[in-house]
């Protein structure tokens, strides 16, 4: 059993197809949605989490690509040294996934790397440079 | 009418008996209770910030070598220091860096010199005959040194404005990165909790206030450079954009890395996070009435830095930046800080207990500021001067 994270980004036409039941049923994918954009009528994306055997997925994504699914693995994670951070919202305000958040009550960071889309932009933006990219 | 003198409150501290709240606490208070009452239960209050202050540096003082050098040139791990001030005299400002690493400034030089770190240090000179050498290459540390302290011209701005960006380039300022398309909008000032507009006519705060900065008992020497007392002022008398500023002064060797911290700007430079807190005497209702000001009637500019000029393009409360977002030009845009409000909350808090310990005193300012200050630009005498 693997663990994978992808981002696919679908045609406006591919909306109604049953895909993910087809990962389900036919691969013997879990399925875990962390993140999804889907515009009707336009364009979508969505950020998963795939746990399956090595070439159940592998399976699963020729499959989805066949579909006229673009599928990128996401195999960067960005790490952050949470110890050095001084709450100055400097890296919330480029965070457009909303991974990276400071709120009310306790105005502290809050990082939910599960809604991470690797976008890198707060690598630059953070001027303590907690950030890095980690290459698994 | 309840009057307190400051003399009445330090003998209430010396006694710890004081009552102190944080301005966050007051601001609460102020919802049920009058100016009144609170001058009556209440006789300090804390204010503080925590944020990126540029105008700030370090004035050291090395000590002499045998043979002396009169150093004319000077450089802490690569980073330039003045070179201008006696033989080995220096002052180091946050800003300051070698160009082929503009990452690692002078405030990361402060910053390791406060954690006792070891930098290097070299520095060269013509030399004449009471000061024979012509370069040295040494280490320095806190120990080596003989006086290490934090000199800051600008800090703890009265109020400060929200950027945000309109164009379709993606811009890196000092506040931030700023999107485009007024994608997002960052601001700086800790709103209610901030020193500066908890006094907005500096009724309590001068020449020789005793503060706390970076962890230590600083003290308020000048107004801060660009002080200004003409800036525009909402129905409270509160400014809605940067009007005055503090210089002030403190031993770096008794500081904190907790709340001084060495920053990098992208595509900018480096800049120095000061925490700063001032304690605030209730001396009557009017300052009541000052202190008790919540973020909601606090505002604010809010302007566009990818234009020339900065056009100004709306005025928002602390209360709607702090909701998350606020709309400009009918579109909502997204906001957050760039200056942290959970160290500055830590800091009001700290000094609130220095306070109710009678570790801490407050002082009557030496020297009120100047009640008329406005600003001068730049003028370009040279139109043809090669960059
Ligand atoms: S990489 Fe992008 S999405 Fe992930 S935390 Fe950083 S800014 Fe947010
Ligand atoms: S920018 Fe860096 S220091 Fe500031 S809140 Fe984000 S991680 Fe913490």
């Amino acid at each position: 059993m693997i663990i994978k994270r992808f981002i696919l980004n679908f045609p406006p036409d591919s909306g109604d197809k049953p895909l993910s039941y087809h990962l389900v049923k036919d691969y013997d994918i879990r399925i875990n949605i962390l993140k999804a954009e889907v515009f009707p009528g336009k364009r979508g994306s969505l950020l998963l989490e795939l746990q399956g055997t090595a070439s159940n997925i592998e399976k699963g994504i020729a499959y989805l690509t066949s579909q006229n699914v673009e599928v990128e693995p996401l195999e960067k994670r960005i790490r952050f040294q949470e110890e050095k951070c001084i709450d100055c919202g400097n890296c919330v305000a480029v965070c457009f996934a909303g991974a990276l958040t400071l709120s009310a009550p306790d105005w502290k960071l809050q990082f939910d790397k599960s809604q991470c889309v690797v976008c890198e932009l707060c690598v630059p933006a953070c001027p303590l440079h907690l950030f890095d990219i980690n290459f698994q | 009418m309840t009057v307190k003198s400051y003399e009445e409150i330090n003998e209430k501290i010396r006694a710890g008996k004081a009552v102190v709240l944080t301005a966050g606490e007051v601001a609460e208070m102020g919802r049920t209770a009058s100016p009144e009452e609170i001058v009556k239960k209440v006789d300090v209050v804390t204010t503080a910030t925590f944020g990126a202050m540029c105008s700030s540096g370090a004035i050291i003082n090395f000590g002499h070598a045998d043979p002396p050098i009169r150093m004319e040139k000077i450089r802490i791990n690569g980073v330039p220091a003045y070179e201008g001030l006696a033989a080995v005299d220096t002052y180091v400002g946050a800003t300051a860096c070698n160009p082929d690493k503009p990452e690692y400034g002078g405030a990361h030089v402060i910053q390791e010199l406060l954690e006792g770190k070891t930098l290097e240090l070299e520095a060269w000179g013509k030399g004449t005959d009471c000061y024979p050498r012509k370069f040295i290459k040494t280490t320095i540390s806190k120990e080596t040194v003989n006086e290490a302290y934090l000199f800051n011209p600008r800090n703890a701005y009265q109020n400060y404005n929200v950027a945000v960006n309109s164009t379709k380039r993606l811009i890196h300022t000092y506040m931030g990165t700023l999107l485009p398309n007024l994608r997002n909008a960052t601001y700086s000032t800790s709103g209610e909790l901030s020193p500066l507009l908890n006094d907005p006519d500096m009724r309590t705060i001068g020449i020789g206030t005793r503060i706390f900065l970076c962890g230590a008992q600083g003290f308020v020497v000048w107004p801060g450079t660009q002080y200004n007392t003409a800036k525009p002022v909402n129905s409270l008398g509160v400014p809605v954009s940067n009007a005055r500023t503090l210089a002030v002064i403190g031993n770096l060797k008794e500081m904190s890395p907790e709340f001084l911290r060495a920053a990098y700007i992208d595509k900018y430079g480096t800049t120095l996070f000061v925490g700063i807190g001032i304690p605030i005497p209730v001396l009557d209702e009017d300052m009541a009435r000052r202190l008790s000001i919540r973020d909601d009637q606090i505002e604010t500019s809010v302007l566009d830095y990818g234009s020339p000029g900065t056009p100004k393009l709306g005025q928002v409360t602390y209360a709607m930046l702090r909701s998350g977002f606020i709309t400009v030009d009918g579109k909502k845009v997204r906001t957050a800080p760039v200056a942290s409000l959970a160290k500055a909350r830590e800091i009001a808090a700290l000094l609130k207990n220095w306070l109710l310990a009678g570790q801490f005193e407050l002082t009557r300012p030496v020297e009120m500021f100047p009640v008329h200050a406005t600003l001068q630009s730049l003028k370009e005498t040279e139109k043809e001067g090669k960059p």
